[in-house]
């Protein structure tokens, strides 16, 4: 807890700001719940889409995955997941990797790999949907 | 404060790990938690796969295709749709508790003991449904 008597070595300016120790606030937390609520309904959605599409070939697949409101629906699920799962790689990384050097190449890893994924499952999308 | 001068670097207690509490369904299902969103993490490669090769044309699709029908494929599909909806599941048993609720021990339970069951039945559900309904996966 931040000391709040008239003796506090905590400035009023770094009091205001609410960040903490950590220096970002509650942007994680809020995020990953920000994330985690549209992540429901869209989670709901996506399987409904895969479900509906395993059976059919090549040329529905795509018609379908390429239709506007499909297309819509898979980059929200892509963009919320992705993010979620940056963040949620994040704690996991921070409470399993102690040795410092590790856990500053493990958590570049883990943002390597979101971007990619997330970039490379958005250029797919949007190749199907304008046909290129 | 003085204790603090006096004590130099000294073995300090540590807090006790997993290993020293019984196990129990609500400490395990939090762990499921943790492990089905790693899962998750790279599984998306899986989804990645997909979009790629429906995007790429109809060979590539054909490859994943196949790939979806051998029994490996299968069970990487139906864990990774069970592990999908199980982190769903358990995410929701989380806002409830960030909001404040179901923390008595029999609420606890409850909200364990359906995260798990509704989990496995969602995932059977979708199944039958996909292999039904849809025409099953070909």
């Amino acid at each position: 807890m931040t000391e709040r008597g008239p003796k506090s070595i905590v400035t009023p300016l770094r009091r205001v700001r609410h960040l903490g120790a950590a220096h970002s606030g509650t942007r994680h937390f809020w995020h990953q719940r920000l994330t985690s609520v549209a992540n429901i309904p869209l989670t709901i959605l996506l399987v409904l889409i895969v479900v509906g599409l395993l059976g059919r070939n090549h040329a529905a697949v795509v018609q379908i995955l390429g239709s506007t409101p499909v297309a819509i629906v898979m980059l929200l699920f892509i963009i919320t997941s992705v993010y979620h799962m940056w963040l949620g790689m994040q704690v996991i990384i921070e409470d399993y990797v102690h040795d410092e050097m590790l856990k500053v190449v493990a958590l570049m890893g883990n943002t390597f790999f979101s971007f990619a994924t997330g970039l490379a499952a958005v250029f797919a999308i949007l190749k199907l949907s304008f046909g290129l | 404060m003085a204790e603090i001068k006096s004590a130099p670097l000294k073995e300090r207690p540590l807090s006790p790990h997993l290993q020293i509490y019984k196990p129990m369904l609500t400490m395990i299902m939090s762990i499921v938690h943790r492990i089905t969103g790693g899962a998750l993490y790279f599984g998306i490669l899986l989804l990645v796969w997909w979009l790629l090769a429906a995007a790429a044309g109809p060979n590539a699709y054909a490859t994943v295709q196949w790939f979806m029908e051998t029994v490996i494929g299968r069970l990487i599909l139906f864990g990774y749709t069970w592990a999908l909806i199980h982190h769903a599941l358990g995410g929701i048993r989380h806002l409830i508790w960030d909001l404040g609720y179901g923390f008595e021990a029999n609420e606890r339970e409850w909200l364990t003991i359906a995260t798990l069951v509704g989990s496995i039945g969602l995932t059977i559900v979708l199944w039958l449904v996909g292999y039904l309904v849809m025409g099953g996966m070909r």
